[in-house]
């Protein structure tokens, strides 16, 4: 029988940093910060932790970021690593820590990311080092493309093969903000329109300002452990049924398509593993660092058909209530984003809608969770299921 | 502030110095025949080693493209917006460049374009597109 992470881990711990302009905390502090929150919610001791898995920093100079963290941490554990693929980070982390548990490397490991984007660096150098790290440096730079500029070209080239609409990419921002105003750490909270995002100032059209994710400063934390010593540790274990990976390239000039990515085979390999589909979902959170992004996902998850993606969020299909819920903590575009962090706060919303922790936001009958992390320009993919029982 | 001129490698040194030549050199397999971009030591489709460098002819169409409004370094903010596309070649690969000229900023999916050379100092030009006439 092929070998599966299915029902063998559980998350016992999740935390969340203080969000948005933290000048008083560095990177590794914030991270530092939503690490004990994480360890403090499994009611776990220092000593528990024998692993540790995390992503990597552009705001501070540091190489070993794994290593960095256990040295700030007081850590000294048997199993630590630094991972780089971007935005698809955190989820591929939570597959790598059930993998090194179910093999034996660690029994209890902490998995962290964080950064101070927002106050760490101007907002200029931001863009302009997430440039350099993302745009091919000797063939694409010389041209001036941006990160928006590359999911704008998406979001072009879907318009133009689907006929979706600029209001329908701007009904994603709107129902986002809705769902981040109900949870008490975000970010941006104030109320949008499609109006608002419509007339928002350009960045790279089609895409104007509130189609864009923020930058903040934001850290967050969960910890992995055996589902059999979960159950002793938490009342409410979220179990990990499935994880599945797809990369395809690095840069946008070599993507076969800009309407069809690996997400489509990430999360097959998820569903495969967890043996559900996307009709078992009760909720999903969704990368969407630009508008664009969430639509395509739902398409290429098989929540709706290609090309319905657009019409799937503006007959209002994503908000709490509503058929999928879909980032009820207000995602990246407005809860937090902070380099790796922004799909990890995607995980840490998941558990906690699982655990039936989100008060007004929460989702009625949360049983099972979707979350898909991508990094890159839709290069690096990660999806994950998560239940509240083993399946 | 000036605009960028090309970093070199030994992947990216032949491509760019065909370009001060105004030539633009797309690589192609001498096994599998298939040509690909960016260059690279070995065929990404078939991975034999035996590679050339080809002439593209210098025409192909716009599959996707966005007017970039907030620039992404000080090098650029002074061109105001500007067109950065994915052009396909006629050879088959797939470029990234600007659309410069008369209706850059009018540039379409489908747009027919062709190849122009734009200075750089220091003799370095980079291989951009303009939108063809018909
Ligand atoms: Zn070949």
């Amino acid at each position: 029988m092929e070998f599966s992470l299915r029902n063998r881990t559980a998350i016992v711990g999740i935390g969340e940093s203080d969000i948005g302009k933290v000048p008083h905390l560095s990177g590794l502090g914030l991270t530092a910060q939503a690490a004990k929150r994480a360890l403090d919610d499994a009611g776990l001791a220092v000593s528990d932790i024998d692993g540790l898995l995390t992503a990597y920093s552009l705001t501070e100079p540091f190489f070993m970021l794994g290593t960095v963290l256990c040295e700030y941490l007081g850590l000294k554990p048997r199993f630590c690593s630094s991972l780089v693929a971007g935005g698809a980070t955190p989820a591929i982390l939570l597959g790598h820590a059930a993998a090194a548990i179910a093999a034996g490397q660690a029994s209890c490991v902490l998995v962290c990311t964080g950064e101070n984007r927002a106050t760490g660096m101007s907002r200029d150098t931001a863009v302009s080092s997430l440039a350099a790290a993302v745009g091919h440096p000797y063939f694409e730079y010389p041209y001036g493309n941006s990160i928006p500029g590359c999911y704008a070209m998406i979001a072009r080239r879907y318009m133009h093969e689907y006929g979706i609409t600029r209001e329908q990419l701007a009904h994603v921002p709107v129902v986002t903000r809705q769902h981040a105003a109900m949870h008490p750490n975000s970010h941006m909270k104030a109320p949008i329109t499609i109006e608002d995002v419509i007339a928002s100032k350009p960045i790279a059209s089609p895409l104007n300002l509130l189609d864009c994710c923020l930058i903040s400063d934001a850290a967050g934390a969960f910890i992995v452990t055996s589902a059999d010593r979960a159950r002793h540790i938490a009342d409410r274990p979220v179990y990990l049924l499935g994880v599945g990976e797809c990369h395809t390239h690095e840069y946008i000039v070599c993507a076969e398509t800009l309407v069809h990515f690996g997400v489509m085979e990430s999360g097959q390999g998820a569903y495969r593993m967890a043996g559900l589909g996307p009709d078992d979902m009760d909720l999903a959170q969704l990368y969407d660092c630009f508008s664009i992004v969430p639509i395509l996902e739902l398409e290429e998850l098989g929540f709706c058909a290609p090309g319905e993606g657009g019409s799937f969020y503006a007959a209002g299909h994503a908000a709490i209530g509503a058929r999928l819920p879909v980032n009820t903590h207000g995602g990246m575009l407005s809860h937090a984003h902070a380099g790796a962090t922004g799909g990890m706060l995607g995980i840490i919303e998941a558990v906690a809608q699982l655990i039936g922790e989100c008060g007004e936001r929460q989702v009625r009958d949360a049983h099972t969770a979707l979350v898909h992390n991508e990094g890159g320009v839709l290069s690096s993919n990660c999806t994950v299921i998560l239940a509240d029982q083993p399946r | 502030m000036n605009l960028p001129v090309p970093a070199l490698n030994a992947d990216s040194k032949p491509f760019w110095e065909a370009a001060r030549a105004s030539r633009l050199l797309i690589k192609q397999c001498d096994a599998c025949m298939r040509p690909f971009f960016p260059p690279r030591h070995l065929c990404p489709f078939c991975w034999s080693d035996k590679t050339l460098w080809i002439e593209s002819r210098g025409t192909g169409t716009i599959y996707s493209y966005t007017v970039i409004h907030r620039a992404p370094a000080p090098e650029f903010s002074g061109r105001g917006p500007y067109v950065v596309a994915l052009v396909d070649l006629a050879e088959g690969p797939r470029v990234m460049a600007n659309i410069v000229g008369a209706g850059a900023l009018e540039a379409a999916v489908g747009d027919r374009v062709k190849l122009c050379f734009e200075e750089r100092g220091e003799g370095w030009k980079v291989p951009q597109f303009e939108r063809s006439a018909s």
